[in-house]
């Protein structure tokens, strides 16, 4: 199963020019562009882990690749993403988020469902154990 | 880049340049007619310069022809005695490699062993590194490079910033212009130690020292951009400044005559101010006259006589 999460998760993953040019668009924003990497891509787990600090004095997306590059080689195995956060008045968020590495194998996740009191229906997404447990 | 498959289509079919406009295009005439102008001497500087420039003009239009065209190494190396204009060059130099294309942004970061060496274990690597990401896209100038190599210390940790320079400068040429500068001897010592380095730079320019007569345009010029002129004796007398102050210790070309035009407009608003019952002209305030510049303490022996004569 495809993980979609954050911008362009829904297209084909991008290519290291797409990444490129999305990170000059953040640079030539103003924007703080951070490297996050996980093994929980849970939709609710908002915590990843940062790949070294905010970038937000760079000149050329060039910088940036040569840290994803340094990242990829460490932590290939698990989810990678690249976000820009506006620290102008006003917005001082995360403007743009989106992956740029998958694991080779996804994680999975179902919905469980739970049934409480009144008969009401409660939901709760669960991430599926790893078929090889490998992980 | 991505206006190169029509510029293909377009340009392969007439398969003609016109070479002016390309290079007017790319902004060169213009800074190598700036470089040549307010640059006094430096020959062989600027005819390295312009081949370079020249290299980088035909290069681009060879790829738009669809010829083969593999991108040159520019790093450089530029070596002189202080005060010869390495600093200033290097910024004119991330200019031209902008206008051409050669590099994408064409910012300078100016740095110096400070910058890129750390303190302790483990510190060294994320600075030079955070260093290197910044001038992505543009250049990046080390000052006094050799600082970087002591050869007296091997745990000294200015080796690993030099390991990730070289690992860096060999895998991102496209991305990054990296330029060393310093005096000559010192450079030689360097890069007999470090032979990476002096092969994976292309060109190393020497900057001469400056002639006397290179010197006094260089003064007139400052004072020129400050609003100031010498008098007819006063520029003999600071012909006879320059002759004296060569000879003399710690002389560095243009930058010992931009502090000696700094204390002579100095000496001149004391003479000024000196006589306060007197109606002043703008001829006046804009004159150096020579006794401003015989009141140098380099007619009386440099500094060694400071003392005697302040």
């Amino acid at each position: 199963m495809k993980l979609t999460q954050g911008c362009f998760s829904y297209l084909p993953d991008l290519t290291d020019d797409q990444i490129t040019k999305q990170v000059q668009y953040c640079l030539a924003n103003g924007w703080a562009v951070n490297i996050e990497f996980t093994d929980d891509p849970h939709p609710r787990n908002t915590y990843w882990e940062m790949w070294g600090l905010p970038m937000f004095d760079l000149a050329d997306a060039a910088g940036v690749m040569m840290e994803l590059a340094e990242c990829r080689r460490v932590y290939g195995d698990r989810y990678i993403r690249i976000s820009g956060f506006d620290s102008s008045h006003g917005w001082e968020s995360v403007r743009i988020s989106f992956l740029v590495n998958r694991p080779a194998k996804e994680a999975e996740f179902e919905l469980v469902r739970q049934e409480v009191a009144g008969r009401a229906i409660r939901y709760t997404t669960v991430r599926k154990p790893a078929e090889h447990a490998s992980v | 880049m991505l206006d190169l498959p029509h510029a293909k289509a377009t340009e392969t079919s007439e398969a003609v340049f016109d070479l002016r406009k390309e290079a007017e295009a790319a902004g060169i005439t213009e800074t190598l007619r700036e470089l040549d102008q307010e640059l006094i001497g430096l020959k062989p500087v600027k005819s390295r310069v312009r081949q370079i420039a020249s290299l980088l003009l035909i290069e681009r239009i060879r790829q738009r022809a669809g010829l083969v065209a593999a991108p040159p190494t520019m790093h450089m190396s530029f070596t002189g005695n202080p005060g010869t204009g390495k600093t200033t060059v290097a910024l004119r130099m991330a200019k031209i490699l902008h206008g051409l294309g050669f590099v994408r942004r064409g910012q300078v970061i100016s740095v110096t062993r400070d910058d890129l060496v750390g303190q302790y274990i483990g510190h060294t690597a994320p600075k030079t590194k955070e260093i290197l990401k910044k001038a992505m896209g543009g250049v990046l100038f080390i000052d006094e490079a050799y600082y970087l190599h002591r050869p007296d210390n091997e745990r000294d940790y200015g080796q690993e910033a030099i390991e990730i320079l070289l690992q860096v400068m060999e895998n991102q040429r496209e991305d990054l212009v990296v330029i060393l500068a310093g005096y000559g001897e010192r450079m030689t010592n360097f890069f007999a130690s470090n032979p990476g380095f002096r092969s994976r730079i292309a060109h190393h320019i020497e900057f001469p020292d400056y002639s006397e007569a290179e010197l006094l345009f260089i003064a007139d010029l400052m004072l020129q951009e400050r609003g100031y002129r010498f008098s007819a004796a006063a520029r003999e007398a600071f012909e006879k400044y320059i002759a004296l102050r060569r000879m003399q210790s710690f002389f560095s070309n243009a930058r010992s005559i931009r502090n000696a035009v700094d204390r002579i407009r100095l000496r001149q608003a004391d003479r000024l101010v000196s006589d306060l019952d007197r109606m002043l002209e703008i001829s006046d305030l804009e004159t150096i006259d020579s006794a401003d510049v015989l009141a140098s303490r380099v007619f009386s022996g440099g500094a060694d006589a400071r003392s005697s004569n302040p």
